[in-house]
């Protein structure tokens, strides 16, 4: 049976991607294209005459001349000039019908290619709604090429599609000679001619957005969105995320039962299991994050507020499309990272990526619970505030202050200083779809689960190793994990950490603590001999550390966990989002720099101030 | 009736305007090129429906039946007229 290829394309917010889950479901592959972090999504129907399609997504283009990677590959795509990629033998080009004096001109150009396509026009039930009347004939005749109502948010509504695309014969299209400039001219000719608009705009977009971009109450409508996406994800996750830790340990416990005492027990439970324990359990936080995301994304709401915050972030360095991502990161920089797709632009979504660790996880949480407890007096300052708080809050602080300090100076060094653009579209308002966000978040999932945990799992292993071997000698006094390679390494590495104050117990925390930010906390325990669960260890932590370490030393450890990437997911997932291991060994270089720097400047100046 | 020149970014807003072309910021100038490919052509009415809560930056732009938000240096390549 013959497969067509075809290749759906169209300006961003077009519904393209809608369209795409309409007609695939749930029968897609996700992947970059080759040697860049566009992504490319793939899937294959079946018509009714049994024929199979297999559909490519194109990134969503403005225009083939391409200023962005996406609009790159749509382009080298549409022109057959990318490599490993077959021509697609029909374009679908997808177009709003609320929106097309921007989308026809995009429309000609692909026509210009003459390349055999057809037109889906989208979206007709809000056309309709609008009372805009398209004229399907004339538009055709106009347009030389067969012209398809679709509504990609309603079940059936490509069934036309469809059915055209089963009885075509493709044809390639007398690409006609339009020069740039006259483009425009004939946009304005054809929609004289096919459309009737009676308004530019719908007043359900013009009413909600006079709030949502007001200068007062957009920017509360913004915090309040915030703050209920911030409740959800830690109210919501807190349940998963201890059944998670729960079934993770019962599995080891299973395992532990069964398999014979030895090293095969040690690597599966102490190894894999707890390693995929401190990793899996942020998955709840992650695919909550994400689907607030998506949400903001699908609705339309996403743009509006990279409106609202561009000058601010902007004068630090960065978009007003960073935003999201960075405040998604104060709950896990992980869905914040995967979340710079939205940021076209590779330079400023690189920047965001960089400085995206700053921002104080969740997993820095139980360090400085730790740390504040055992050393800052639960005292009150000025009447109201309670120290122990207030030093919380200057760690959050000192977290936003660093990145923006972080994201300017990229911004000073650069080479490149040209001006880039925000450009950016403010699409209508949409109901977010049930299926477009569950096949979005389905997705994340995946690449969450799979890709990264090749990366995690061969370093958990590793991790594991490192602090087994070699066994303690027979009659050892002392933890294990002194004995082990991570003990030696620890020591070894205590003369380069005596500046800041780290002592040899926590050097050896720190490696076994790479493997995620919380583990620390575990890790400090087994260096000093304490059993239980994590909370027990942490009761217990609490007062030794408090009687053997000095202030110095605290405040120390506190300042190298506002900066180090003592998170193995993060730069998993930053080499994912940026195809580079370069980049992975600047941010981890320049973050282990900037919390050996703070580090040190904490210890020696609480030394001479007590 | 008289026309006058301004660019989009001293435009105020809710002034229906009308641009006259874009201008090249330097010899290739990516930014304008987009902009004309997005519709800021000649005869195309044009006007600003919302500015940025801090410092009145970047401007929202209504063009055709699109709104694009623009930084006020992307504007500045934009010649409209309005009628006062």
């Amino acid at each position: 049976m013959s497969i067509s290829r075809i290749a759906l394309v169209g300006n961003p917010n077009c519904g393209k991607t809608a369209l795409f889950n309409q007609l695939t479901g749930s029968r897609q592959k996700v992947a970059n294209y080759a040697g860049v972090t566009v992504e490319r999504k793939e899937g294959r129907f079946t018509a009714p005459s049994g024929r199979v399609f297999s559909l490519l997504d194109l990134p969503g283009a403005y225009s083939l001349e391409a200023t962005s990677p996406d609009e790159v590959v749509t382009r080298d795509i549409c022109l057959g000039r990318r490599a490993g990629e077959a021509v697609p033998e029909l374009i679908v080009c997808v177009v709003d019908a609320t929106n097309l004096r921007l989308h026809l001109r995009f429309v000609l150009e692909v026509k210009r290619l003459g390349r055999p396509m057809v037109l889906a026009l989208n979206m007709m039930d809000a056309a309709r709604k609008r009372g805009v009347t398209i004229n399907r004939e004339e538009l055709e005749r106009q347009l030389g090429m067969d012209v398809i109502e679709t509504v990609a948010i309603q079940t059936g509504g490509a069934q036309d599609l469809i059915a055209h695309l089963d009885k075509v014969v493709t044809k390639d299209m007398l690409a006609p000679v339009v020069h740039d400039g006259e483009v425009h001219d004939q946009v304005r000719k054809i929609l004289a001619a096919a459309v009737v608009m009676p308004t530019a705009t719908s007043s359900i977009d013009d009413t909600i957005d006079r709030w949502v971009l007001h200068p007062v109450f957009g920017l509360a409508i913004l915090a309040l969105v915030m703050f209920f996406i911030f409740q959800a994800v830690f109210s919501w996750a807190e349940p998963l995320m201890d059944g998670i830790t729960e079934g993770v340990t019962l599995t080891g416990e299973w395992f532990a039962a069964t398999l014979p005492d030895g090293l095969l027990r040690s690597l599966v439970v102490d190894g894999l299991f707890a390693g995929l324990g401190a990793v899996l359990v942020f998955l709840p936080q992650i695919l909550i994050l994400f689907f607030f995301i998506l949400v903001l994304e699908e609705s339309g709401y996403l743009p509006r507020a990279a409106f609202l915050l561009d000058h601010l972030m902007f004068k630090a360095g960065l978009t007003g499309r960073s935003f999201i991502p960075l405040l998604s990161s104060f709950a896990c920089a992980i869905p914040g990272i995967m979340a710079t797709r939205s940021i076209q632009d590779p330079r400023d979504r690189l920047t965001t990526i960089l400085v995206a660790p700053l921002m104080t996880c969740s997993a820095r949480l139980p360090v400085y619970t730790l740390l504040i407890a055992a050393f800052i007096p639960a005292s009150t300052v000025w009447g109201i505030f309670n120290l122990q708080g207030i030093v919380l809050f200057v760690l959050y602080v000192a977290g936003i202050v660093s990145a923006m300090a972080v994201a300017w100076f990229i911004k000073r060094m650069r080479k490149d200083k040209s001006e880039h653009a925000l450009l950016m579209e403010l699409p209508s308002y949409r109901m977010p779809g049930v299926r477009n966000v569950a096949i979005g978040l389905w997705e994340r999932a995946l690449i969450f689960l799979r890709r990264v945990t090749t990366i995690i799992l061969s370093l958990t292993v590793l991790l594991w190793f490192l602090s087994t071997f070699p066994a303690p000698p027979e009659g050892a006094t002392l933890p294990a994990i002194d004995y082990s390679l991570a003990g030696q390494l620890g020591r070894l590495m205590e003369p380069v950490f005596a500046p800041i104050g780290f002592n040899w117990q926590i050097c050896i925390a720190l490696i076994p603590g790479l493997a995620a930010r919380e583990v620390a906390v575990a890790a400090l325990g087994t260096v000093y001999a304490m059993s239980g669960s994590e909370e027990a260890v942490a009761a217990q932590l609490g007062p030794l550390i408090a009687a053997q370490w000095s202030l110095a030393t605290a405040l120390s450890l506190l300042a190298w966990y506002v900066f180090a990437p003592q998170c193995m997911s993060t730069l998993a997932v930053i080499r994912r989002e940026t195809n580079s291991w370069r980049t992975v060994a600047v941010s981890a270089g320049y973050l282990f720099g900037l919390a050996y720097l703070a580090a040190f400047l904490t210890y020696q100046i609480t030394k001479a101030l007590t | 009736m008289y026309w006058r020149a301004v660019n989009l970014s001293e435009l105020l807003p809710f002034t229906p305007a009308v641009v006259d072309d874009v201008i090249n910021v330097d010899g290739d100038d990516p930014i304008a090129k987009r902009l004309r490919e997005l519709g800021f052509v000649s005869g195309e009415p044009v006007r600003i429906v919302a500015r940025g809560p801090i410092g009145a930056d970047p401007l929202l732009v209504q063009i055709g039946f699109t709104r694009f938000a623009l930084r006020r240096s992307e504007a500045q390549r934009v010649r409209v007229h309005v009628a006062s």
